[in-house]
């Protein structure tokens, strides 16, 4: 319990846990429409954020939200205006995002350069104290707004069309889901780094939706396993003093590779189920 | 317009990049009827039933839906649509019971929880089409045509006026044929207003009350309006496909 006897590392506690209650509760939309990878351009995109933070010498947190927000507009602008061309527009978002953040911290008077690591792949000292206030307050607005959106995203992650003709403003929620995405983006950003944020936001889905037969249950069991990663991740890199980033990763991935030999006789059982003659239900 | 009228279509044209793909078009379908929206693929039905859902603008002409423009149209909640799957429930799981609760989904219900009265009518849907005891698995692991019959159950649970479907037929065997049609015969014996977009009309030609066939060529997109069996002239387009040239190939669905 050592440990915990660093207020630094209570602090990274708390942030890892924000992040790994978080990212799977936003990523579990983003899977379900094929958009994993959107995660990954919005922590480049953030980057730019974080330099500008350094040359400006403003608070990064803020910053970088101003900056992954306009990028979750600018990005949702794209996709709907060029259905064909997006793909490549956005990867020219995401290149310019981690350009710009490293020519900016460059131009940073200081040693601003070497401190983008922290930000790149996390750290577990960077956690400053009035960041844990942000990151808590970030936490609750996207649970209140999931509270109250979520199930229209979930229509919406279902089929576009379905979801427009019931009447739901699906660019509306598709924007806001980026939004949504910007701001774990952002809570992430200072313990599992800006490279590997969007990993937390999609392998616990990925793990779990191996064995789960419903959105919620995938929900619920990703939440548990983003937690679980985020927060053994973090003691493992105290211990063997490695960023936090790949130690979160990497048990991230472990558990995906737990479920998914867990999931082979599940699933093996499951199709014997369906080989039986299914009774004929009239109609 | 009468009253009664759910559909009204004016004039309408679509062009994609230039080349027209719903010219002239003239509809109006009033309550109760049951119409097969037929044509070979290109033909525009798939065009046509987006625009009349507000998913496809209109390069001219006019829509109205039970008598109000598209563009003041607010009761979403008298239609409901079939669609052919349901993209997201293929990458993430999803389950039987969520693909039909889905359907009651409503911004109007956004600041309060899931109500009680749509689970039930979700539930009464769901028993409707024989699923019921189905609803806790994964929707993906359902044969096709049982697919098809939650995604009708996920229509029904809202109660609508207009059911609007999408090749409802493809790919069913003979059972589930027969029991969609015993469906479709009920709903429309209620008074619901059914719009059919197929290829052909086998199962259900006992049951469409007006077939419409479109087919993309000059000046006019509308090729028959009438009661059904579609004369043979336009037999061809029902039953066969006649692409353009310049089109690709027509995607075949499998059996489901």
């Amino acid at each position: 319990m050592s440990m915990l006897s660093y207020d630094f590392m209570q602090r990274a506690l708390i942030a890892a846990a924000l992040v790994g209650l978080l990212a799977p509760l936003i990523g579990v939309f983003l899977v379900q429409r094929r958009l994993a990878l959107l995660g990954d351009g919005m922590g480049h995109v953030a980057l730019t954020g974080v330099g500008l933070a350094f040359l400006l010498g403003t608070a990064p947190i803020p910053t970088a939200m101003a900056t992954a927000a306009a990028g979750a507009f600018l990005i949702e602008f794209i996709r709907y205006r060029s259905r064909t061309a997006g793909d490549v527009a956005l990867a020219l978002l995401f290149y310019g995002g981690i350009a710009g953040g490293v020519l900016f911290a460059s131009l940073a008077p200081g040693k601003a350069s070497s401190s983008l690591n922290a930000y790149l792949f996390g750290s577990l000292s960077t956690v400053a104290s009035g960041d844990v206030m942000a990151l808590l307050a970030l936490c609750l607005l996207v649970i209140a707004l999931l509270a109250v959106f979520g199930r229209e995203m979930f229509a919406m992650s279902l089929d576009v069309d379905l979801a427009a003709v019931q009447g739901i403003r699906v660019r509306m929620m598709s924007t806001l889901l980026a939004v949504l995405a910007a701001v774990v983006v952002v809570v992430g950003m200072r313990v599992v780094g800006l490279l590997l944020v969007s990993a937390i936001m999609i392998v616990p889905v990925a793990a779990a939706q191996q064995i789960t037969r419903s959105f919620r249950a995938t929900t619920a069991l990703a939440v548990l396993l983003g937690l679980i990663a985020s927060v053994s991740g973090l003691v493992t890199s105290f211990v063997v003093e490695v960023p936090p980033g790949p130690t979160i990763v990497l048990e991230a991935l472990a558990l995906f590779a737990v479920l998914a030999v867990i999931a082979v006789p599940l699933r093996r059982r499951r199709r014997s189920v369906d080989d039986e003659p299914q009774v004929k239900s009239g109609v | 317009m009468s009253a009664g009228t759910v559909v009204s279509v004016a004039r309408a044209c679509v062009e994609f990049d230039g080349e027209h793909v719903l010219e002239n078009v003239d509809l109006s379908i009033d309550q109760g009827e049951f119409i097969a929206l037929l044509g070979p693929n290109g033909s525009g039905k798939t065009t046509l039933i987006r625009a009349i859902l507000g998913l496809q603008p209109l390069e001219h002409g006019k829509i109205a839906l039970f008598g109000t423009p598209l563009g003041r149209f607010r009761d979403w909640h008298r239609v409901a649509v079939v669609p052919q799957r349901l993209p997201g429930a293929t990458s993430i799981p999803v389950s039987v019971w969520e693909a039909v609760l889905s359907g009651g989904i409503t911004p109007k219900g956004r600041w309060r929880p899931f109500p009680r009265s749509s689970r039930q009518a979700a539930q009464r849907a769901l028993q409707s089409v024989g699923l019921w005891s189905r609803r806790h698995d994964r929707l993906d692991t359902l044969s096709g045509g049982q697919q098809r019959r939650v995604l009708i159950a996920r229509a029904l649970s809202t109660s609508p006026d207009l059911l609007v479907m999408d090749e409802p037929t493809a790919g069913l065997d003979t059972a589930n044929l027969q029991a969609l049609a015993g469906l479709l015969a009920d709903l429309h014996a209620a008074g619901t207003t059914i719009i059919v977009v197929t290829h052909e009309l086998t199962g259900i030609s006992d049951l469409v009350t007006r077939a419409v066939v479109l087919r993309n060529d000059h000046h006019e997109s509308v090729k028959y309006d009438g009661p059904p069996p579609v004369p043979a002239d336009f037999d061809d387009d029902v039953h066969h496909h006649h692409d353009d040239a310049h089109k690709p190939p027509p995607v075949e669905l499998g059996p489901a």
